[in-house]
């Protein structure tokens, strides 16, 4: 039984489509992470759900109650905010303790203060509480705007991209710690991010979100490994999935993959039907040495750069399609860019998708 | 050296400047402590014996000047007027205007920014203009020579300024910010007075004390539409002029008086002001 449970919700601006048709289904205490590139209406998404702004159609469904109609204050959800919403005439503490004094108030004040320590410790502010926001780190501001919003322990906890506005060390800690914090406290978080390494670091379950509505619910390895869609291929991984038309044929337990001539044997099976598609193959799936093998294609070397301690080739085949393949750093040793290079397919990572609807074809 | 010609010639610039604003209220409230025939001097005294019958006479109501009549007074009435009359328009104003600049600032609604433009234009038209009609319809509804009119009429000038300069400051405050405190569990009107105002607070400040000097300042329509019952200090002291006599030693006590309410009030307000510009110079 899904704990919120979002059906067929819209919203639009004047004619602007933001969010059109979503569905979803989140299970109580889960980790589930919306990611969608810029624009793609992940904070509009997550302002319906607070109740900041009123959906034009659809339903979200709480514990089974109907929510659209209940004003923010009615609603068991908080939100820390992108930027912060510290209120700056308050101190840390009375930021973190503002809830409490909200929802309950004839709270004695020795539990308020129990109870914003006690956060206040578990996310390291505990010194900082006697400052205004102004004098606080970008971190810290980070931090007490979490811990405002989980001093309540709320049934719903909704992130939009928390670690957006924080330096790469502070992000780095946060990232390993914030899960563990969340789940200390069993809530259903909401986590908005533009990072497909911190949703894969993250989530539970990963929502895939543009063109107004959720194109991937999956795990994240599910996810990275089968893509609904070439888009969503797209927006995993750096550098990005590499993807190329090509004819199909299917011989012999074999998968002909022809590119402009070029032809590479993959041996597997699969349902698709012969004919044109687009096949994508992320740069790691795609093997590079100077030996030659069976299926293998001669490629001609371009340029290498490393990233994220991987080397990345960008290789050229014989009909002018390029390619970037990576490999460790080890393994880039073993290469010898003078010498004839090859290159193959890890057979059962590369994907095919539709030409015209760009949809995984398996 | 050049440098030192600089700071000269920058020295005498300040002096000059200084003098220019100050000087005319330093010889105004040097006046207050001088007797008629100290002031009359072709000569300016400046060493002299400071009175204080001046005050003295402003309060009681009544004063000799030498070789003239006595003269009655009704300075305590007038300035007990103003001080109705501002602190009343004041407070309709900021009981008006802070939620209607708050609407305005957060809510796009049919025709809104005509109306708050139809406010503002309120200042555009001089007071003659509206005068004559407005005191023809007071004296028919009888609102002719009360407090409660001459406050309400003060609103034509204290309310669009208000509005307009409070409407900014609560479109410089994120919403976000409101929300979250809605988020936390608090209703509409708790995150208004708890969040918005406050924050807003230099603003309405600076606005109500603008306000205040405009109200204490008006002359017009404290003239036109009261009579001397509920006149403010600046059409009361018209009647230090008369045929008799001009007493510039108790119309320079009048304008010391009359001066102090709003200077202290700049001076107490001033702290706001500034503690204001601190908040708004990092973003919370």
């Amino acid at each position: 039984m899904s704990y919120l449970d979002l059906d067929n919700l819209s919203k639009s601006f004047k004619d602007d489509k933001i969010i059109s048709n979503l569905n979803a289904k989140i299970d109580k205490g889960e980790f589930f992470v919306v990611f969608g590139p810029s624009g793609s209406g992940k904070t509009v998404l997550l302002r319906l759900l607070s109740g900041i702004m009123m959906a034009d159609s659809g339903e979200i469904k709480m514990d089974n109650q109907i929510i659209n109609e209940l004003h923010p204050e009615e609603r068991d959800v908080s939100m820390a905010f992108q930027n912060f919403a510290l209120y700056p005439h308050m101190k840390a503490y009375e930021n973190i303790a503002s809830p409490l004094r909200a929802k309950n108030k004839n709270m004695p004040e020795n539990e308020i203060h129990e109870k914003v320590n006690e956060i206040a410790n578990l996310l390291k502010i505990g010194h900082v509480l006697n400052q205004f926001p102004k004098e606080l780190s970008n971190g810290q501001k980070q931090r007490t705007s979490l811990a405002r919003s989980l001093v309540d322990k709320p049934s719903v906890v909704l992130l939009d991209d928390p670690l957006r506005n924080v330096d790469a060390k502070i992000r780095f800690e946060m990232r390993l710690e914030l899960p563990k914090v969340l789940k200390e406290f069993n809530t259903t978080v909401i986590y908005i991010t533009q990072d497909f390494r911190e949703a894969m670091a993250l989530g539970d379950r990963i929502a895939v979100l543009y063109d107004g509505k959720f194109n991937d619910i999956d795990s994240p390895k599910n996810i990275y490994q089968n893509p609904s869609s070439l888009t969503t291929a797209k927006l995993f991984g750096d550098p990005t999935i590499n993807n190329f038309d090509a004819t199909i044929k299917k011989q012999d337990g074999f998968v002909k993959v022809d590119v402009n001539g070029e032809i590479f044997n993959l041996k597997r099976n699969t349902k698709i039907q012969d004919g044109k598609c687009i096949v994508g193959i992320r740069p790691e799936d795609i093997v590079l040495s100077n030996d030659h093998s069976e299926n293998s294609i001669e490629v001609e070397f371009r340029t290498k750069t490393p990233l994220n301690l991987r080397i990345v080739f960008l290789v050229r085949l014989k009909n002018g399609l390029e390619l970037l393949c990576s490999t460790t750093e080890e393994e880039s040793h073993l290469i010898d860019e003078n010498k004839k290079m090859y290159i193959y397919f890890i057979e059962e990572k590369s994907h095919f998708f539709d030409i015209e609807t760009k949809r995984n074809l398996e | 050296m050049s440098i030192n010609v600089w700071s000269i010639l920058k020295f005498f610039a300040y002096v000059a400047i200084i003098m220019f604003f100050l000087f005319p209220i330093a010889w105004i409230f040097n006046m207050s402590f001088m007797t008629n025939d100290e002031i009359l001097r072709k000569v300016p005294v400046l060493f002299y014996e400071p009175t204080f019958k001046n005050y003295i006479g402003l309060w009681e109501g009544e004063i000799a000047i030498e070789g003239f009549a006595t003269m009655y007074v009704y300075f305590k009435q007038n300035l007990i007027n103003s001080a109705i009359l501002s602190v009343g328009s004041v407070s309709v104003t900021l009981l008006l205007g802070v939620p209607a600049a708050y609407a305005f600032a957060r809510y796009k609604f049919k025709g809104g920014e005509d109306i708050a433009f139809t406010l503002l234009s309120f200042r555009f038209a001089p007071a003659l203009l509206i005068i004559l009609p407005l005191n023809l319809y007071f004296s028919e509804i009888g609102l002719y020579d009360s407090y409660f009119a001459l406050i309400w009429v003060y609103q034509l000038i204290t309310l669009p300024l208000l509005l307009w300069i409070v409407r900014g400051y609560f479109e410089d405050i994120s919403p976000d910010i409101e929300y979250a405190y809605r988020l936390d569990g608090h209703s509409w009107f708790q995150s208004f007075w708890k969040i918005s105002i406050p924050l807003a607070k230099p603003g309405i400040a600076a606005a109500s004390l603008l306000c205040f000097i405009y109200a204490w300042n008006n002359f017009v329509f404290a003239l036109i539409l009261g009579s001397s019952q509920i006149q403010p200090v600046t059409v009361g002291a018209l009647a230090f002029i008369t045929a008799s006599a001009i007493p510039y030693g108790l119309i320079a006590c009048g304008i010391v008086v009359s001066v102090l309410p709003t200077l202290i009030l700049a001076l107490f307000i001033q702290k706001y002001l500034v503690q204001g510009l601190s908040l708004g110079a990092i973003k919370g």
